[in-house]
């Protein structure tokens, strides 16, 4: 029976994964956003972006943390983790949402749309390899050779 | 507490019928989001208890099935993200 999880963390290289990739769509979202928007859309769009990175790799953080612990630990982690970290995106939002440079609607938009993308755009390598992301199967040639 | 229950408080306080509105709006909105808060959390108990599951039957696959269980978990929370979202846009947009 185990009753906590040793070796490989693959949660914290999905989070970091996600991060870079985040990285590299963020300034085209900021670009369209801040056309659409200006520059308080732009500003509300890196906002946004900057909320869901923080929140994978908090959630990579607690359950990489807690499974070394305990399996049960884990499973808490994983469910007030989730409440904890809803109750910092609210947080985040509150802080700034009387900001002259907040703007609600791109800010919402971005929040859902990145946080799914990602998600996406991550299953595809996680769908295509079953295994830890970003290693995409190399082609059959490629091993050959 | 109930839009009827905030109006009849509002009309004993003195408010006018639009600051009335504008609260019993605030409280059906945060109402909706709490409940919009309750599928995801019922989803996540039940992924994350079946992964620890699949873990403990075969403690090999548990990189692939944490792998999967991360992923679900953000997918669940996207729910509960498009709530706050719809939240935020009816209460503050």
């Amino acid at each position: 029976m185990i009753t906590r999880i040793e070796g490989p963390t693959p949660e914290r290289d999905i989070a970091r994964d996600l991060t870079r990739k985040a990285l590299l769509v963020s300034p085209a979202a900021i670009v369209v956003f801040g056309l659409i928007w200006g520059v308080d859309g732009a500003l509300s769009t890196a906002y946004a972006i900057a909320i869901v990175v923080v929140n994978f790799l908090l959630a990579a953080a607690l359950l990489t943390f807690s499974a070394r612990i305990s399996v049960g630990l884990m499973m808490g982690a994983a469910l007030f983790g989730y409440l904890i970290r809803l109750g910092l995106i609210f947080a985040a939002f509150w802080v700034v949402h009387d900001a002259s440079w907040m703007e609600v609607v791109p800010f919402g938009i971005t929040l859902v749309v990145t946080h799914l993308g990602l998600l996406f755009w991550e299953m595809h390598y996680v769908s295509a390899s079953l295994a830890f992301p970003g290693l995409k199967p190399a082609s059959q040639t490629n091993k050959e050779s | 507490m109930s839009t009827s229950a905030i109006l009849a408080q509002a009309a004993t306080e003195g408010l006018d019928a639009a600051s009335a509105k504008g609260v019993s709006a605030a409280a059906t909105a945060g109402t909706a989001y709490g409940l919009a808060a309750i599928g995801p959390g019922i989803g996540i108990g039940y992924l994350v208890g079946q992964s620890v599951q699949a873990m403990a039957r075969q403690p090999e696959a548990a990189g692939m099935v944490r792998t999967t269980m991360f992923l679900g978990i953000a997918f669940t929370e996207a729910l509960a993200l498009i709530g706050f979202v719809v939240f935020i846009l009816l209460k503050f947009a």
